[in-house]
C-alpha cells in the first residue's frame, strides 16, 4: 500500500500509542518515543516493521509515540493509520493482511 | 565480587568505600562497636543567646567550609523549604564539596540540581531521591557517589561514625530560644521529629530552624535543648498543604481492593493473627484499603492489635480510637488525622533509631509480626527494588522497607502485576534494595505467591479459600505472556550510586543511564 | 444444532470501550461472566474505524480466560454496522449485541449479515450468537417477536436510558418508570425460552441502591445485568449466589426426583413440601449457579 496522505491513529493515554504515517520516498523512516523504550524499544520496532511489511508499505515516514501499548494495540494503531492514509474504512481485509 | 543476592559489586567501589558486600540479613548480628560521639561545645554561662538572625550567620558561626557534611530531615515531605533555604545560602557563599545527608529528598528539592552540576554538592546520602535530583544522579552529574540508605541504615551510619555530620539542620514546627523543638504546633505541624533525633545526638553542630518561636520551655521537647547549638527563626520552614494532607479517600479501584482483600485474608489466616499481634503498613491505596478491611475482621473476631508502628495514616489511628490497638509508635505522620492523633496518650513518638536501627540493642521492627509493603519490582527470588525506576533512573526511596522486611515475621509486598507495560514481577530486578530472604509473600491482582523459604506459611495457607495462590515464577510468566519479556535496561559503566544494606554492606550499585539505541 | 453457549451463565455483562487499550487488555481478572466490547456509544463517531482494529486484535490475541466476549455493534440506522459485523465474525467474537432493536426484522438483517460473513471468513456456521437490546417503547412491545426471530439469539436486554426518553420520562432510581418494560420483557423471554438482562445502573456512588436493584431484578427472574464498572461485579455475583439453605434443599430435590422417577412415583414431599417433576429444572439451576459462584463442590 502507498501512503497517499498523512494520517494518524491512537491516543497518548497510558497503554496506548499514537501512530503517525506520512508519505516517504526511500524505504521506511521510523521514529520511536516510548515510556518503555529500554525494555521494549526493539520489540516495538519489530512489530511496527512487520505490520508495515504485511500491509506492503514500502515507503513511509512513521512516528510512534508509545505509552506502554501492548503488541496488539501497536498493530491496531499502525493498521488504522495506514488505511486512513488510503481513505479506506470498509471491506477491510480482516484476517488477511490485517492479522 | 558477587554478593549474597547475586549482584556483582565492582572491586573499585569496595576499595573506594571500604565496605564489604552484602552477606545476608543477619551477617552483623551480635557484633560489637563503640558509638561515635559528637564534638560538643559547652555552654556554661547564663548570658549567651542561641538565637541567630539568619541562615547566613548561623552557617558562619558553625564554621561552614568546603567538604563538610550537612544533614536534614524529611518530615515536611514535599512541603519542605529548609533544605533549599540552607543550600542556597551555602551556594551563595561559594562553598564546595558538600555532602548532604538527608533522611530523604523529594521533588521539592529539584532546585538543588544546579548545585550538583557546579560542584557545591558532591555527595548525597539519602533514603532515596525523586524528580530532577534522581535524573541528575542517574545521568552522572554528581561528582561523588549517591548512597541510598534505609531509615534504620541511616541511624547506623551516624552511630558508627561512618558518616560524621558537621552541621545538622532541624526544621522545627515549634522551638523556644534555647532549642527545645517540638514537631507539633506552629504553621508546619508535622506531628513528630523522629528522623532528627539521631542527628541531634551525633552531629557536631545542631541548628534548629523554626518559623514559630514559642516561650521557653517548649516542653515536652522532641529534640532537647541540651543538644542544640543555635536557633534560627525564618519566615517559613514548610508549605503546610504539602506536609500533611487530608486522609486519602478509601480506594474505588477494584484491583487495589482485590489486592487488599487478598492481603487481609492472608493476614487473618496466618498464625500471627491473635490478640496482641503487631502490624505496620504503608500509605498506598491497597495498604489503606487492607487496613480498613482488617479492622472489620478484628471487630468481628474480637482480636486486638498489640502495637502499630512506623509512618501513620488515618486508618491506623482509627484503630486506636476504636480501642482495637493497644498503642501506636509513630515515626512519621502522613495525614492530618495522624498529626492530630499523635496528641493521644497511647500514640507515642519514637526515634528512627528506636524504630529501625539494626545497630542498637534491639529495634521495634524486630518485634513486628506483619509488615505490608509496596515495590516497583520483585524478582523470582523475591528480591525487591524500591529505588530505581524501570527506565533506570533513581526515582524512589528505601524508607523503612529493608528494615521492616528484615524484622517482621511476615513481610507482605503488594504490587499490581503490571504497571502499564512494565511487569512488576520479573526474572531479575533492576536493582536490589530489599533481599528476597526477608520477603515472605507477594500479592498481585493476578495471584499471590509465598516465598518457598516459608514452608510454614505455605502449610498454614493450604486450606485457605479465596486467595489465588501460585508460584512467583507463575506470576512472572503470566506477566510476560501479556506484555512480552522485557529487555534489561542498559547502563553505562560508571557507578553513580550504591544501595547500602541496612548493616552498611553493599546490596547493589546503580550505574549511569545509557541512552537507548536499537540493536539493529 | 443448538450452540451450547446459548444458555451459559450471564449474571454480569460488563461494558468496555473498545477504543481504550488499557480497559480491554485484562478485564477477566474481575471475573465477569461476559464482557461487552463497545463499538457504539462509547466510541466517538470519528474513531469507529480505529476501534475495530483494536477489537480485532484483542479478539485474536488476548486470552480472556473463558470470559464471554460480546461485541456491541452500531445500530442499523448507522453506516457502521455492516463493517462491525464483519470484524466481529472475522475476529471470532462469541456474540453480537444489537442495539436499538425494534422488530424481528432487525434481528434477521443482522443474522443474514452474520451468515454471509461466517461463509466469507470460513467460520463454523452458527457459531456467532446474538442478543438484542430493546431501547424503545416499540422494541419492548415487540419483545416476543424479537425473542423468536433467530435461533442464534440467546437473550434480550433492556436499555433503560433511551427507553425512558421514549416514554417521555427519566430514570428515577426507584424503578417505577421501568417496571412495565421489565415485567413485559422477562415474560416474553421466558415464553421464548431465552435469557433476559436488566439495564445498567450508572450511579457508582450509590452501591446500596445498586444492590437493591440487583436483588429486585433477580426476584423478577432476570438472568443478569449490564454493568458499567468492575466494582459492580462482585455485588451481582453475591446477590445471585444461592444460600446454603437453597443449595441443600435443591440437592435433596434433585436426588429425590432421580430416585422416585425410577420407582415411578410422581409426587412426594421434601422437608414437608410437596414436590413434583416441575421442580427439577429449577433445582438444577440453583446447583449450577452455586457451582459457578464457587459455593458448591458437590457433583449434582
Amino acid at each position: 500500500m502507498e501512503i497517499l496522505k498523512p494520517a494518524a491513529a491512537g491516543t497518548l493515554e497510558s497503554s496506548d500509542a499514537m501512530v503517525t504515517v506520512e508519505p516517504g520516498e526511500e524505504g521506511i523512516e521510523f521514529e520511536l518515543n516510548s515510556t518503555v523504550i529500554h525494555q521494549y524499544g526493539n520489540e516495538i520496532k519489530k512489530i511496527v516493521m512487520e505490520t508495515l511489511e504485511r500491509l506492503s508499505v514500502q515507503n513511509a515516514k512513521i512516528t510512534v509515540v508509545d505509552k506502554g501499548a501492548l503488541n496488539c494495540t501497536l498493530k491496531a494503531r499502525v493498521e488504522c493509520a495506514v488505511f486512513r492514509a488510503n481513505s479506506q474504512k470498509e471491506n477491510l481485509p480482516w484476517g488477511g493482511v490485517i492479522q | 565480587m558477587i554478593n549474597k543476592v547475586g549482584r556483582d559489586i565492582p572491586d573499585e567501589i569496595l576499595k573506594e568505600t571500604g565496605k564489604e558486600v552484602f552477606q545476608g540479613i543477619y551477617y552483623k548480628n551480635k557484633t560489637e562497636y563503640i558509638k561515635h560521639g559528637p564534638v560538643t561545645r559547652v555552654l556554661m554561662d547564663n548570658e549567651s543567646s542561641k538565637l541567630v538572625d539568619s541562615i547566613h550567620d548561623v552557617l558562619v558561626k558553625c564554621g561552614i567550609k568546603d567538604g563538610m557534611t550537612v544533614s536534614f530531615h524529611h518530615h515536611f515531605r514535599e512541603g519542605d523549604l529548609v533544605v533549599n533555604m540552607v543550600m542556597e545560602e551555602i551556594h551563595k557563599m561559594g562553598i564546595k564539596d558538600i555532602t548532604i545527608c538527608a533522611s530523604s529528598l523529594g521533588k521539592a528539592h529539584d532546585p538543588l540540581v544546579p548545585m550538583i552540576e557546579d560542584g557545591t554538592i558532591t555527595n548525597i546520602q539519602s533514603s532515596g531521591v525523586r524528580g530532577k535530583i534522581g535524573e541528575a544522579i542517574s545521568h552522572g552529574k554528581l561528582k561523588g557517589l549517591a548512597t541510598m540508605r534505609s531509615h534504620g541504615g541511616r541511624v547506623r551510619a551516624l552511630l558508627t561514625g561512618e558518616t560524621v555530620v558537621d552541621i545538622a539542620f532541624i526544621g522545627a514546627p515549634t522551638c523556644d530560644d534555647y532549642g527545645n523543638c517540638r514537631g507539633i504546633g506552629g504553621k508546619s505541624d508535622c506531628g513528630v521529629l523522629s528522623y532528627s533525633v539521631v542527628d541531634s545526638n551525633h552531629a557536631n553542630k545542631v541548628v534548629a530552624i523554626t518559623d514559630c518561636l514559642v516561650p521557653f520551655p517548649n516542653f515536652p521537647a522532641h529534640i532537647e535543648m541540651t543538644r542544640v547549638d543555635y536557633v534560627c527563626v525564618v519566615d517559613a520552614i514548610g508549605q503546610p498543604e504539602k506536609i500533611a494532607t487530608g486522609a486519602a479517600k478509601p480506594t474505588t479501584d477494584v484491583r487495589k481492593q482485590m489486592m487488599a482483600d487478598y492481603c487481609t485474608k492472608f493476614v487473618t489466616n496466618a498464625p500471627y493473627f491473635k490478640n496482641g499481634f503487631s502490624y505496620q503498613t504503608g500509605v498506598g491505596g491497597a495498604s489503606i484499603a487492607s487496613t480498613i478491611s482488617l479492622t472489620k475482621i478484628m471487630e468481628e473476631k474480637g482480636i486486638k492489635m498489640g502495637f502499630g508502628v512506623g509512618g501513620l495514616t488515618k486508618p491506623m489511628c482509627d484503630l486506636l480510637d476504636k480501642g482495637l490497638v493497644n498503642c501506636l509508635l509513630d515515626t512519621q505522620d502522613f495525614d492530618l488525622d495522624a498529626v492530630e492523633s499523635v496528641k493521644n496518650q497511647k500514640h507515642f513518638r519514637i526515634s528512627a533509631g528506636m524504630y529501625a536501627n539494626p545497630f542498637n540493642k534491639g529495634a521495634f521492627v524486630n518485634k513486628l509480626d506483619y509488615v505490608i509493603l509496596a515495590a516497583l519490582e520483585v524478582d523470582v527470588n523475591f528480591n525487591c527494588n524500591v529505588v530505581v525506576g524501570s527506565d533506570g533512573i533513581i526515582t524512589g526511596a528505601q524508607g523503612g522497607h529493608p528494615d521492616t522486611a528484615a524484622g517482621a515475621k511476615c513481610t507482605i509486598v503488594i504490587s499490581p502485576l503490571l504497571q502499564g507495560r512494565i511487569p512488576a514481577i520479573c526474572t531479575d530486578v533492576t536493582t536490589v534494595t530489599t533481599p528476597g530472604e526477608s520477603v515472605d509473600v507477594v500479592i498481585t491482582d493476578y495471584g499471590v505467591a509465598i516465598n518457598p523459604l516459608r514452608q510454614d506459611l505455605i502449610e498454614a495457607m493450604k486450606d485457605v479459600e479465596g486467595i489465588p495462590f501460585c508460584t512467583i515464577e507463575e506470576l512472572r510468566d503470566m506477566a510476560y505472556a501479556i506484555v512480552g519479556e522485557p529487555e534489561k535496561v542498559e547502563f553505562g559503566d560508571r557507578v553513580v550510586g550504591i544501595i547500602e544494606s541496612r548493616d552498611g554492606t553493599i546490596m547493589d550499585v546503580v550505574r549511569e543511564i545509557k541512552p537507548f539505541s536499537f540493536t539493529e | 444444532m443448538m450452540n451450547s453457549n446459548k444458555k451459559r451463565l450471564r449474571r454480569s455483562m460488563m461494558f468496555l470501550n473498545c477504543q481504550k487499550p488499557g480497559l480491554i487488555k485484562d478485564p477477566y481478572i474481575y471475573k465477569p461472566d461476559s464482557i461487552m466490547l463497545d463499538l457504539e456509544d462509547a466510541v466517538a463517531e470519528g474513531e469507529k474505524d480505529a476501534a475495530r482494529y483494536s477489537l480485532f486484535h484483542a479478539l485474536q490475541e488476548i486470552d480472556y480466560h473463558g470470559v464471554e466476549r460480546v461485541v456491541r455493534i452500531n445500530g442499523l440506522d448507522t453506516p457502521h454496522w455492516r463493517e462491525d459485523v464483519r470484524v466481529c465474525v472475522a475476529g471470532g467474537a462469541d456474540a453480537i449485541r444489537i442495539p436499538k432493536v425494534e422488530s424481528a426484522e432487525d434481528v434477521k438483517r443482522i443474522e443474514a449479515a452474520v451468515e454471509e460473513d461466517e461463509k466469507a471468513f470460513a467460520k463454523e456456521p452458527g457459531s456467532m450468537l446474538l442478543m438484542a437490546a430493546l431501547e424503545s417503547a416499540m422494541g419492548v412491545m415487540k419483545a416476543l417477536d424479537i425473542c423468536e426471530a433467530s435461533e442464534r439469539l440467546f437473550g434480550i436486554a433492556l436499555s433503560g436510558g433511551d427507553y425512558t426518553k421514549d416514554l417521555q420520562t427519566v430514570i428515577t432510581g426507584g424503578g417505577v418508570e421501568l417496571a412495565g418494560a421489565r415485567q413485559h420483557m422477562i415474560i416474553a423471554a421466558r415464553a421464548a425460552k431465552v435469557q433476559c438482562f436488566d439495564t445498567v445502573y450508572t450511579n457508582l456512588d450509590d452501591m446500596e441502591g445498586f444492590k437493591k436493584e440487583v436483588q429486585m431484578i433477580k426476584m423478577m427472574g432476570f438472568d443478569g445485568k449490564s454493568l458499567v464498572n468492575p466494582r459492580q461485579i462482585s455485588i451481582v455475583h453475591d446477590v445471585y449466589t444461592p444460600t446454603e439453605k437453597e443449595i441443600i434443599f435443591s440437592e435433596k430435590i434433585v436426588k429425590e426426583i432421580d430416585e422416585k422417577k425410577a420407582q415411578g412415583i410422581g409426587v412426594f414431599t421434601v422437608d414437608g413440601k410437596m414436590i413434583d417433576i416441575a421442580f427439577y429444572d429449577g433445582a438444577k439451576r440453583v446447583l449450577e449457579l452455586a457451582k459457578a459462584s464457587g459455593v458448591y463442590k458437590g457433583d449434582m
